[in-house]
């Protein structure tokens, strides 16, 4: 079908003696939405943490767009096009709704201090054409978000909240999307319009391959492609939705044995 | 609208006037009674200020005229400077105010912005008094270079500083600082050639051919050659602040802030944690060595007993009453810690215990501080737009 975008081979992380990622191969294709499926613990933020470097992996190989990023800086993997969402949020709620979305854009801001403490026209200019791409990206989502721009990130309610850190990961146009479980903490009908938002960036920005970590079923049913279900930091299985639901060792992961 | 507009900048300007009014008693006040009254008034006022909505329409006046408000604040500061224009003490004190207000600023760069914690403060400081001691003396470099150079000496140390620092957080970077200060002062205890427990003795400053240590004569007028310092003190703190609300009011000024909330978070949008430490700790620091410097050749006379953690204290304590992360806050908060205890001499056994007694009762009641940290408005006044 479609190439890969990237791709784990025997990806391992150890903290002490527990084992998190357990010699995991995994691959993700250009333009899906891959759902990461498994039970607390199963190493799915784990995955998320080592791909964008905040973690250096025990063992094992990332390749990206064909290169190694397994030995990248955060920084370095962010400036390769991999963004992501936290699971608990992570938004800097003292600050305005636009300062989150631009702290998405660091790379493509101009930080060089010369620039910015004597060249003030030119930085208004950069400052203006921000506030429009933070406004429409904004109201892609919500219109009333897209108001609120200049008011504490910390004023708005939990869904906004959300949709600003994907607006933050969003920003800098990126080619692969980290969603680390949207909808923790929100009401069946947040998590709906949660959902409604994310197919609603697919179809904007149809390139854009989206791994997405997600414990409600019909979510999982209603935007992905493909899923992969992990286990003890091991790939139990995968297909779509509806193999793995009908999956004997996923039910058995996740109730029990039987 | 034009009219409220009109308001504002008159709620502006009163309040200005007011607050130059009650420096001037307050710096005039020499006995415990009257400093007492005026502390109450002030209290009260600012009381009165507050719950009136007064001291919100003249921020709002000062940052919709923001010309206009500049220049009323240059001319009440020239107002201060004339009135007492033969009074060494009054001089000396507010240039220290300035000067010490010059540290804070880069202390607030550090610790408000991009959350380095600083307790050494006075150190750096010291770092730029010695510097300017020894090139003034022993040197014939021009002394705005000695100013600078006292700056870099500071900056250079402090990136020194800056490799522990960096391999740690919170707590222990500040012990990192610490640490130094308590060194930086046993330091120059033991160092005979930097005259040990004494100190040295400085030149004062001259500028172009301009000594500073003439007093001017203008119309007939005799003024205390304090009156340069304090000018000059001034233009320093002026230009220190405008650089660093430019920092804060750029995109450097966001970086900085997402370095502070969250690392961690910071790191995964591409924002490079130590690139920003390093600049704000190493511009903070240059701040603190430049006014450390003008300092040392204002007051002739450096010693290790003015650079010490507790000098280190005051200057974090004058951060935190302003409100952190609020330069606004620092000229108040400093005229608080260093004037008061100056003022009240009679109780100074205990001007310590009540100095700690403020400052738990400000972080008590207002634990933003004086002044709370604002939202940033990229724009001058784009708060204002909504």
């Amino acid at each position: 079908m479609s190439s890969t975008l990237l791709e784990c081979r025997g990806l391992t992380m150890k903290f002490g003696g527990l084992v998190a990622l357990n010699e995991l191969d995994l691959d993700i294709r250009a333009g899906e939405v891959l759902g990461l499926l498994g039970p607390n613990g199963s190493g799915k933020t784990t995955f998320f943490n080592v791909v964008t470097g905040i973690y250096a992996a025990s063992a094992g190989a990332i390749r990206y767009e064909g290169s190694d990023i397994s030995k990248l800086s955060p920084q370095q993997i962010n400036r390769c096009g991999i963004t992501r969402t936290f699971q608990r949020s992570r938004l800097c709620l003292e600050l305005s709704v636009f300062d989150n979305i631009m702290i998405g854009d660091h790379q493509r801001l101009n930080n060089g201090l010369w620039f910015n403490l004597m060249q003030r026209a030119r930085l208004e200019t950069q400052i203006r054409e921000a506030v429009d791409r933070a406004r429409e990206l904004a109201a892609t989502f919500s219109r009333t978000l897209s108001e609120k721009l200049f008011e504490p990130a910390g004023s708005v309610t939990m869904i906004d909240r959300r949709r600003i850190e994907i607006c933050r990961a969003l920003i800098s146009q990126p080619k692969l999307l980290l969603l680390d479980e949207p909808s923790a903490g929100m009401t069946h009908e947040e998590t709906r319009e949660l959902m409604d938002d994310i197919l609603l960036v697919r179809k904007r920005i149809p390139g854009l391959t989206v791994v997405i970590i997600e414990h409600e079923m019909n979510v999982i049913e209603r935007i992905t492609n493909r899923c992969v279900v992990l286990n003890y930091g091991r790939r139990l299985c995968e297909g779509t939705y509806r193999e793995i639901a009908s999956n004997a060792d996923v039910q058995q992961a996740y109730l029990g044995q039987s | 609208m034009a009219q409220k507009n009109a308001t504002s900048l008159l709620a502006a300007i009163v309040g200005i006037a007011l607050l130059t009014g009650f420096s001037i008693y307050a710096l005039h006040a020499e006995n415990e009674v009257s400093m007492l009254i005026l502390l109450a008034a002030g209290l009260g006022g600012a009381f009165v200020a507050h719950k009136s909505g007064f001291a919100a329409r003249a921020t709002q006046g000062l940052q919709t005229h923001r010309q206009a408000g500049n220049l009323c604040i240059v001319f009440a500061f020239a107002v201060v400077v004339l009135v007492f224009r033969n009074d060494h003490f009054a001089l000396l004190q507010l240039a220290t105010l300035l000067l010490y207000s010059a540290v804070c600023i880069g202390l607030n760069l550090q610790i408000g912005y991009c959350g380095v914690m600083n307790f050494a403060g006075a150190a750096f400081f010291g770092v730029g008094a010695y510097t300017a001691a020894v090139l003034a003396t022993h040197t014939q470099v021009p002394h705005p270079l000695v100013l600078l150079a006292g700056g870099l000496a500071a900056a250079l140390i402090g990136s020194v500083l800056l490799l522990p620092v960096l391999r740690t957080r919170g707590h222990y970077a500040a012990l990192v600082t610490i640490a130094f200060g308590t060194m930086f002062r046993s330091f120059l205890e033991v160092n005979d050639t930097l005259g040990g427990p004494q100190g040295l003795t400085v030149p004062g400053l001259q500028i172009l051919g301009w000594k500073l240590s003439d007093g001017p004569e203008l119309f007939g007028v005799s003024f205390s050659f304090y009156v340069n310092y304090v000018i000059l003190a001034f233009a320093l703190v002026t230009a220190m602040f405008i650089l660093t609300k430019r920092i804060k009011r750029s995109w450097i000024g966001l970086s900085l802030d997402a370095v502070r909330i969250d690392e961690t978070a910071a790191s995964t949008f591409g924002i490079h944690i130590v690139r920003w430490k390093i600049t704000a700790f190493v511009i903070g620091n240059l701040f603190a060595g430049i006014a450390g410097a003008f300092f040392a050749m204002m007051t002739g006379f450096v010693a290790p007993t003015n650079f010490t953690l507790a000098d280190s204290l005051i200057l974090l304590s004058i951060v935190v009453l302003g409100g952190i992360g609020n330069l606004w806050g620092i000229l108040p908060a400093a005229a608080i810690v260093l004037l008061l205890p100056e003022k009240l001499q009679a109780i100074q056994e205990y001007r310590f215990l009540l100095y700690a007694v403020a400052v738990i009762l400000i972080l008590l009641f207002r634990p933003q501080g004086i002044f709370p940290r604002r939202l940033r408005a990229f724009i001058p006044g784009w708060g204002n737009a909504r």
